[in-house]
């Protein structure tokens, strides 16, 4: 758990980050969202100590996040940044091996969890270890970067636009994958971005920043229900939020007794997805299925539409 | 230009400088024709071997004092605590590039005498500035989430010079090296009006004696030397880059 309380930084006379207060529970994912300047990066880093905030105080599983040097605090969170940062002169597993390195972990030790993470992030060890990072692709640098950021199996992730420089394909791919390591190492995540789609595909809850304040905290569905204020609503765009109320729920969720015709919908899909695989088919409805292929029902649209909607 | 062509002219070149240094009168009638006939073509006060073996420690022994002492400035004044003196040590290390050399002998010779050590005092104040400007350029413009990462990963101020900065600047000062060798290189020849030993001694000697074909053979063997290790910094240099991942 992470305890934001009073939060404020200011650089001579500009306020950055102004007085947020904000708790973040465990194991769950958190994004902040806000435009550029909106003092969100700040405020993320503020938690491993990479800015020094001017008042207020961070606790991280109820201790003070100054109660020991800032470099072992940094040690012990996660950190990953867009453009990856890898270290260019080190070889894959070497990069990896970084904060292990610094905790004295054993040689056999760090090689196992080297060779754990790289195939974790579907980078064949065999292959990829001895690899520089220049001679890999953008994703494959950025699925690195996170491996590096995991290695040391911090409790906590910060993440700060880690996917701003992967194209649409890769990112999407990159985020599920994300969300996999999330669940696998039941990893506290805390996210920058501006992308919206970003945020609700992957936020148990959404933090909203302008100014160096935060207008809204809450999980995605409250954001668009019951907007803070016009900002909020903006950000969420007015023709998106049928969409948006859709994207955080599973098929599974929205799945009810009964059959359907033609190919049937993995239960892990979000309704969005449902929504244009039906409308794309053609169907009023589509069998669900779990990921092991057993029948789980159907989703109709008209159960979607219902969802869809501010009413429900 | 076919590309085994440099490497094949390199190594001529090594060739021809060895052979030279271990047996000079075999050159005998190449430069025959450039002295009176009575003169001696070959120089014949000392060992030529000898005098470029002092002449390579000379500037050997320079080049890693100002080595040293540019890195540990650089390093110094990119520091926090040292950011005040950036200015201060910029110009003390330009002055010592801008001060002639024959000057900087002129007045360590009443100080330490005669022989090597004036003239390795000049080769170190001529040396720092090209060592120091390059690791203060690369220890400035070092990728910024690289930087940041290091920061992130909870490395100290010292890990992160030691595993991140230094590594990563290392082509660039190397290059800063290459620089001031070469210049030493030939600087060093002056130290002989000093009498240190070097190979200026031979084309000083061939001043004095009006004896052309003295003067071309100090010329040509630190020209050649120049050439050559030039050549193999840059090889280093090279070598470098591409593992840091820059090339």
């Amino acid at each position: 758990m992470i305890e934001i309380e009073g939060i404020t930084k200011r650089y001579d006379d500009t306020t950055v980050v102004d007085g947020v207060s904000m708790v973040i529970e465990p194991r769950t994912v958190t994004v902040v969202v806000g435009t550029s300047g909106s003092g969100k990066t700040t405020l993320m880093r503020m938690i491993n100590r990479l800015v020094e905030p001017t008042f207020g105080t961070i606790r991280i599983d109820g201790e003070d996040n100054r109660s020991m040097p800032a470099h072992e605090l940094r040690r012990r969170i996660g950190y990953a940044i867009q453009g990856h940062g890898l270290f260019p002169h080190r070889t894959v597993a070497q990069n990896i091996a970084t904060v292990p390195g610094l905790l004295g972990w054993g040689k056999s030790r760090t090689a196992a969890k080297v060779e754990e993470l790289l195939a974790l992030f579907q980078l064949d060890p065999a292959t990829f270890a001895d690899r520089y990072p220049h001679e890999l692709s953008g994703g494959q640098q950025q699925r690195v970067g996170v491996a590096r950021a995991l290695a040391a199996e911090p409790n906590i992730l910060l993440m700060d636009e880690p996917f701003g420089a992967l194209d649409p394909i890769i990112r999407a791919k990159a985020q599920d994958d994300l969300l996999a390591i999330q669940k696998h190492f039941n990893t506290t995540i805390v996210l920058v971005t501006h992308d919206m789609n970003e945020a609700f595909h992957l936020a148990n809850k959404i933090a909203v920043m302008d100014k160096g304040s935060v207008l809204q905290y809450g999980p995605p569905a409250e954001l668009v229900r019951a907007p803070a204020n016009t900002f909020v609503e903006t950000l969420i765009g007015e023709t998106e939020r049928p969409f948006r109320l859709l994207s955080t729920g599973t098929a599974c969720a929205a799945a009810e007794p009964g059959e359907a015709e033609g190919e049937p919908i993995r239960e892990d899909l979000s309704q969005q997805e449902v929504l244009a695989e039906l409308l794309w088919s053609g169907r009023r409805a589509a069998p669900v299925v779990s990921a092991g292929g057993a029948p789980m029902g159907r989703v109709t649209l008209e159960a979607l539409v219902k969802r869809a909607s501010r009413l429900q | 230009m076919k590309a085994w062509l440099p490497t094949f002219l390199r190594a001529l070149l090594c060739l021809v400088l060895i052979a030279f240094l271990l047996a000079p009168q075999v050159f005998e009638p190449l430069l025959k024709p450039l002295v009176q006939p009575n003169a001696p073509a070959i120089y014949n006060q000392g060992s030529l071997i000898d005098l470029t073996l002092l002449h390579l420690r000379t500037v050997f022994i320079a080049t890693v004092l100002a080595t040293l002492v540019a890195i540990l400035l650089a390093i110094m004044v990119t520091r926090p605590f040292g950011a005040e003196f950036l200015p201060l040590s910029r110009s003390l290390v330009n002055i010592g590039q801008t001060f002639p050399p024959v000057a900087v002998l002129a007045l360590a010779v009443p100080a330490v005498g005669f022989g090597e050590k004036p003239t390795l005092i000049a080769l170190f104040l001529y040396g720092l500035l090209p060592i120091f400007e390059n690791t203060l350029t690369a220890l400035t413009n070092l990728p910024r989430s690289v930087m940041e990462a290091a920061r992130g990963t909870g490395m100290t101020d010292f890990q992160r010079l030691l595993q991140v900065e230094l590594p990563l600047s290392l082509p660039v000062i190397v290059g800063g090296i290459r620089l001031s060798v070469v210049i030493s290189l030939a600087t060093a020849t002056i130290g002989s009006t000093v009498a240190a030993k070097t190979l200026g001694e031979v084309i000083i000697a061939g001043l004095q004696s009006n004896n052309l074909a003295f003067i071309l053979q100090g010329g040509l063997i630190v020209g050649a030397l120049a050439v050559l290790i030039y050549d193999a910094l840059t090889a280093v240099e090279a070598l470098l880059s591409r593992r840091t991942g820059r090339a």
